[in-house]
C-alpha cells in the first residue's frame, strides 16, 4: 500500500524586545544564571504580571506578514503543567482567543511548483526555563533567564506532504520573521524552534492517521531529516500491519533516529483556563495602520521587483532576496552600478563564497557593499577586467585599503592603449611562428593560446577586448 | 466572539463532564499525578469526599438561569494594560534564590526531571 505523509509544523519564534513579555527583566542572551529574574517571572506570590507593548506589535507584524486576520481582542490563559522550567506551574499563553487566525505563506520547494500551507493561528506566550540535567546525581540545575521571554507560536495547517515542503515552509517563515525584524532566528540559541507533526495515511484516504509530535529540530538540516527518517519510521510500522502510537519523539542529531519521550494523554491535559491577571488585549484599526506602515518589503515582493527592475533572473532573485541583509547588501552594491548583473554574479559567486569560507554574515564579512561597489566601478569604468578584479578582490579581504588604491598599488591597471597592446600583440605573434603558422592552416582553437601569452606579459592587465581585436587583425 | 471557551468537562480533564459526578479515588489520583503531588493512600477517599462537595456546592451556580448573557471569558473591567519595553535591573540571584530550597552557584537544584 502506498502511503501520503500529512505534516504540519509549529514554530516557536522569540520575539526581539528588550525585556520580558510580562516583566522588566532583560532578554540579553547567556547572561549568568539566574541573573535576568525577577519576582514576576519567578512566579513569586503576589506579583502581577503586565504585558509589553512592543512584544504585541511585533505579533501584529508577524500576522501582518503571514496574511493572517487579526483579532481585534485576544485573551490569555493559563496553560498548566508542573515541571521545574516553569516555575508559576503554568504558563501563560493564549489558546480560546489568539491574536491571529487564517493565514497563510506560498513556498516554493526546490523543483517543485510553489504550494500555499495554511497557517492556522499565531498565538503569544512566554518561554520556559532551561534545565541543565545531571544524571550522575540525579539532579537537575535550573536557570529562569529565559523564563518569560516572548515567543509567538505560529501553528501551520497539516498542509505539507514531504519532508522537503515542510523545509521549505519553515525557511520561508524563517526569511520573512527576519525580513520584518521580529526574531533575530538564531537556531543554535532556540530563538527560532520548530515542532512537527507526522502522520501517514494511505493514498486517497480523506482522514488524517495517527500522529506523532517531534521535537527538539534545531537547525533546518536536521527538521528535513527527522521528518525523512520518521516517514521512514511510520511507513515501516503500517506495512507491518501495526498501528502508530500517538506520542512526542525526540531526535537525536548524532544518531540519526527518533526516541519516544512520554505519553501524549498526559501532556496534553493542560486545563486551560482564563488568567485572571490579564485583561482583554483590544488591537484596533490604528494600531495596526501604524504597524503596517513600518513594515519593510517582504521577500516575494522584493524578488520580484528585482526581476522586474534589475533585469535578474529569477533564480538570481531568489538567492538575492534569501535574506533582507543580502538583498540590502546587493542592493547597495548595485545602486552606482549600469550592470545590474554584474553586482548579483559577484555577489552570488566571489561574495558568497567568502561568507561560506570564513563562516561570517553577510554583514560582518571584510568587504563592504560599497567596497564591492568601488572595486566593481573600476570594471565598468575598464579600468580592470574580470581577472584582475578578482586579485583586487582578494587583496580588499586581508587589507583595509580602498579597491582604486590596491589597483595602483599593485599596477594593475588595464592597459586598453592601442599602441602599447598592438607591440606586445606583434612581438608575441614573432616569437611564435610555429603557433602562428597553424592557426593560420585553420587551428582558430590556437587563439586563446595567443590571448593566454599576451595576458602573461602584461600580468594580465590588458584589456582582453582591445586584445582580440589586435589578434584578429594581425594574426 | 465565535471561538468558544471548552466546555468545563475538557477544561477539567474530562472527568467532570455531566451536571454533577461525584470524584472518585481515581480522579484525585489523576490531577495529583497531573500536579506531581504525593497523596498518601490513606487520603485519597476523604480528598475524594471533600472535592465532590465543593463541586457540589459550586453546582448550586447551575440553577441560575442564564439564558441570554453573553459568555464571559473574563472577570476584567478595563483593556489594554501595558508595560513599555524598557528594561530594569533585576534584583539579582542573592534576591530571586534567596529562599530556594536548595541551590547550586547561582541555579536552583530540583530532583532529576527527565520529560
Amino acid at each position: 500500500m502506498l502511503f501520503e505523509p500529512v505534516i504540519g509544523l509549529e514554530v516557536h519564534a522569540q520575539l526581539k524586545t528588550k525585556t520580558k513579555i510580562f516583566c522588566n527583566c532583560p532578554t540579553t542572551f547567556g547572561a549568568p544564571p539566574n541573573a535576568n529574574t525577577c519576582p514576576v517571572c519567578t512566579g513569586m506570590p503576589g506579583v502581577l504580571p503586565v504585558l509589553n507593548r512592543q512584544a504585541v506589535t511585533f505579533a501584529i507584524k508577524s500576522a501582518l506578514a503571514t496574511d493572517c486576520t487579526i483579532a481585534r481582542e485576544s485573551r490569555f490563559d493559563r496553560k498548566n503543567y508542573f515541571y521545574p522550567d516553569l516555575p508559576k506551574g503554568y504558563q501563560i499563553s493564549q489558546y480560546a482567543f489568539p491574536i491571529a487566525e487564517h493565514g497563510h505563506l506560498v513556498v516554493e520547494p526546490e523543483g517543485a511548483d510553489p504550494k500555499r500551507i495554511g497557517i492556522t493561528r499565531i498565538h503569544m506566550e512566554e518561554d520556559a526555563g532551561k534545565l541543565i540535567h545531571d544524571p550522575g546525581r540525579g539532579k537537575s540545575m535550573v536557570d529562569l533567564n529565559r523564563t518569560g521571554v516572548p515567543l509567538v507560536e505560529i501553528v501551520s495547517e497539516p498542509d505539507m506532504r514531504s519532508a522537503e515542503e515542510a523545509g521549505a515552509y519553515l525557511r520561508k517563515l524563517h526569511a520573512i520573521l527576519k525580513y520584518i525584524d521580529i526574531c533575530d532566528g538564531n537556531m543554535e540559541e532556540g530563538s527560532f524552534r520548530c515542532d512537527a507533526n507526522i502522520s501517514l495515511r494511505p493514498v486517497g484516504q480523506e482522514e488524517f492517521g495517527t500522529r506523532t509530535e517531534l521535537k527538539n529540530l534545531n537547525s533546518f538540516k536536521h527538521v528535513e531529516k527527522a521528518i525523512r527518517h520518521e516517514i521512514q519510521r511510520q511507513t515501516y510500522i503500517l506495512e507491518e500491519g501495526k498501528k502508530v502510537i500517538q506520542e512526542t519523539r525526540l531526535w537525536d542529531p548524532n544518531k540519526n533516529v527518533t526516541r519516544s519521550m512520554r505519553g501524549k494523554e498526559d501532556a496534553h491535559d493542560y486545563r486551560y483556563f482564563p488568567d485572571p491577571d490579564l485583561v482583554p488585549l483590544i488591537v484596533d484599526e490604528t494600531w495596526i495602520d501604524a504597524v503596517k506602515k513600518e513594515m519593510p518589503e517582504l521577500p516575494d515582493a522584493r524578488k520580484q521587483r528585482f526581476i522586474a527592475d534589475y533585469s535578474l533572473s529569477e533564480y538570481d532573485a531568489g538567492i538575492l532576496t534569501g535574506s533582507r541583509q543580502l538583498a540590502d547588501y546587493y542592493e547597495e552594491a548595485a545602486a552606482n552600478l549600469k550592470d545590474k548583473k554584474q553586482a548579483a554574479n559577484w555577489i552570488m559567486g566571489p561574495v558568497l563564497g567568502l561568507v561560506k569560507s570564513q563562516g561570517l554574515a553577510i554583514e560582518t564579512i571584510p568587504v563592504s557593499a560599497t567596497e564591492l561597489s568601488e572595486l566593481l566601478l573600476l570594471v565598468e569604468a575598464g579600468k580592470l577586467n574580470a581577472g584582475t578584479a578578482k586579485t583586487v578582490f582578494e587583496e580588499m579581504i586581508i587589507s583595509d585599503k580602498a579597491p582604486l588604491a590596491i589597483m595602483k598599488e599593485k599596477g594593475l591597471e588595464q592597459v586598453s592603449d592601442q599602441s602599447e597592446l598592438d607591440s606586445i600583440v606583434m612581438s608575441v605573434i614573432e616569437a611564435n611562428p610555429k603557433e602562428h603558422d597553424a592557426y593560420k592552416n585553420g587551428k582558430t582553437k590556437l587563439f586563446s593560446f595567443f590571448m593566454g601569452q599576451i595576458m602573461k606579459q602584461t600580468k594580465g592587465k590588458a584589456d582582453p577586448k582591445v586584445v582580440t581585436s589586435l589578434l584578429k587583425q594581425n594574426l | 466572539m465565535e471561538a468558544a471557551i471548552p466546555p468545563l468537562g475538557e477544561t477539567f480533564g474530562g472527568f467532570l463532564a455531566d451536571f454533577f459526578m461525584k470524584i472518585t479515588k481515581k480522579d484525585i489520583e489523576y490531577i495529583a499525578h497531573l500536579s506531581r503531588l504525593e497523596v498518601d493512600d490513606s487520603l485519597v477517599d476523604k480528598f475524594a469526599d471533600q472535592v465532590s462537595r465543593i463541586l457540589q456546592y459550586i453546582d448550586k451556580l447551575k440553577d441560575v438561569d442564564v439564558s441570554g448573557v453573553e459568555l464571559m471569558a473574563g472577570a476584567a473591567l478595563s483593556t489594554n494594560v501595558f508595560r513599555e519595553d524598557i528594561p530594569h535591573t533585576p534584583p539579582g540571584p542573592e534576591i530571586t534564590l534567596a529562599n530556594a530550597p536548595e541551590r547550586e552557584d547561582d541555579f536552583y537544584m530540583v530532583p532529576k526531571a527527565v520529560g
